[in-house]
């Protein structure tokens, strides 16, 4: 994204916020929106989560293999590398394919069948209508949907570590409640924020100034991914950097 | 009434509207003809705001257009309906949510009401029973006359419609065209139609402005365009075999 393409994002955001013409109207696609970020991706989050936590338990019982570290340790990595950075980061990046490409194309497809032009014609703020209901379902359901693969992870490692026998539940109980810090939690979910924030605008914005047909929504669709991909990582290591 | 004054618009270096002015009146077909590329969408989105010109201006009924800003252009943009051409329905939406969205984002009339007025625009485009149908069960000229329906579903002062006839057969054409002149003369629109489709211009044009790279060429009605001399508006006008041959019989 050059500076040309931040102005417009910039401006496009402003205009998304405007006050809405019926508020009605907007929350039922708030609503609508949340089912479809929130439950429709829960099912992949849960499956990514608990293997991820698994295979997580697997590999750092591989690697800690001392008697002078004991196997509590497992747990306890396990669980701050889920909190702190699994978890948000690997569900973003998940969600920013699944979600981006949905609504980037979505949108796009709107442009260049003229439906967003309908809208301006109507004298309704497209970029509201459309935009805003996204948003804000992304900055409420993917902290939600962070909580529950943070939850999801930890018992997969649980199960990872104690079906493959690298240690056993009691060491493992013992491992995630030890020192236990709830302020990673605070900094996952600053995380998600911004994550929700960035899955469902930059799409918004890549579908929105569409020109062309099917190929360029392809393209749109194809570069919102990437840029959400690399604006995840590069806001990762920033809110990291802010708050730890 | 829709007046345009010297309207001007490029794009980078290709300078499209080349100073165009024209006065379109309420109760009669305007249509604005000419070949692929003489500017005539581009005047339109000019016209509605989907572009904004470089110079000139538009008056609704006296009312300065161009210069306001969103909010501002919100209370004559009520005022307008708008056929598309490709009709850009709301896929998500059924034939009945499609003319109900308007109504639902700008009145706060009952829902009854609200049916009520969608069951009678479905029924002034013949399409009484389609309510529950989605866009992509409709044909194409189904889906021109549910545009149609919700274009006129806010009771507008202003209809616009980018190629009515695009893609559809003769016949179809024929009710689009039939039903855009019956609307305009029935609620005393002030009506815009782009076309350059020649059966359009034949059958319902009041008053026809025609464009030819850029410029305003010729302007009159459709009994004055079968007589003309000037050679341009002779060769888009007879380009046909079927118009050739039907010259001098109009």
């Amino acid at each position: 994204m050059n500076f040309t393409n931040f102005g417009k994002y910039i401006l496009l955001l402003k205009a998304a916020f405007r006050k809405p013409e019926k508020t009605k109207i907007y929350l039922k696609a708030i609503f609508q929106q949340m089912d479809f970020i929130g439950v429709g991706s829960l099912g992949l989050i849960s499956i990514i989560s608990t293997f991820i936590g698994a295979v997580m338990t697997l590999q750092i019982a591989f690697q800690l293999v001392s008697d002078f570290i004991p196997k509590t340790i497992i747990g306890s990595v396990n669980r701050d590398s889920s909190i702190l950075e699994l978890s948000p980061t690997i569900s973003a990046i998940v969600l920013a394919g699944k979600i981006g490409s949905a609504i980037s194309s979505e949108i796009g497809t709107m442009r260049v069948t003229e439906q967003i032009d309908a809208l301006e014609i109507m004298g309704i703020n497209a970029p509201g209508y459309l935009i805003l209901p996204k948003i804000i379902a992304g900055i409420t359901m993917v902290p939600v949907l962070v909580i529950i693969s943070m939850v999801l992870s930890i018992v997969g490692g649980y199960l990872g570590g104690t079906l493959s026998g690298a240690l056993s539940a009691a060491e493992y109980v013992q491992g995630i409640t030890t020192d236990f810090n709830p302020y990673t939690i605070t900094v996952a979910l600053v995380k998600a924020f911004v994550f929700g924030f960035i899955i469902t605008s930059v799409p918004a914005y890549e579908g929105f100034y569409v020109k062309g047909g099917a190929l360029e929504v392809a393209q749109a669709s194809t570069r919102a991914v990437v840029v959400s991909c690399i604006s995840i990582l590069a806001c990762d290591y920033i809110v990291t950097q802010l708050l730890l | 009434m829709i007046e345009i004054k010297d309207i001007y618009k490029s794009f980078g270096d290709n300078e499209v509207l080349k100073g165009i002015s024209g006065k379109f009146e309420e109760g009669v077909t305007n249509l604005i003809i000419g070949g692929s590329g003489s500017g005539k969408t581009t005047l339109l989105k000019c016209m509605i705001g989907l572009h904004q010109p470089d110079k000139g201006t538009v008056l609704y009924d006296g009312r300065e257009f161009t210069q306001l800003n969103f909010e501002e252009r919100i209370e004559i943009r009520k005022e307008i309906g708008m056929l598309f051409q490709g009709s850009a329905l709301f896929d998500s939406m059924t034939v009945e949510e499609n003319i109900m969205f308007p109504l639902n984002m700008f009145t706060d009339q009952p829902r009854s009401e609200k049916l009520d007025r969608v069951n009678f625009c479905l029924e002034r485009v013949n399409l009484a029973d389609k309510n529950k149908l989605f866009p992509a069960e409709l044909s194409g000229g189904m889906k021109k006359r549910v545009g149609i329906a919700r274009a006129i579903a806010m009771n507008p002062k202003y209809l616009f419609c980018d190629e009515p006839n695009s893609g559809l057969d003769p016949k179809t054409s024929i009710v689009i065209d039939e039903l855009i002149k019956e609307i305009t003369e029935e609620y005393k629109t002030t009506t815009i139609v782009v076309t350059h489709d020649m059966n359009s211009v034949m059958g319902i044009g009041d008053y026809i402005i025609f464009l030819h790279e850029g410029k305003k060429f010729w302007e009159g009605s459709k009994e004055e365009i079968a007589k003309t001399d000037i050679e341009e508006l002779n060769d888009f006008v007879f380009a046909s075999r079927f118009m050739k041959a039907a010259k001098g019989k109009f």
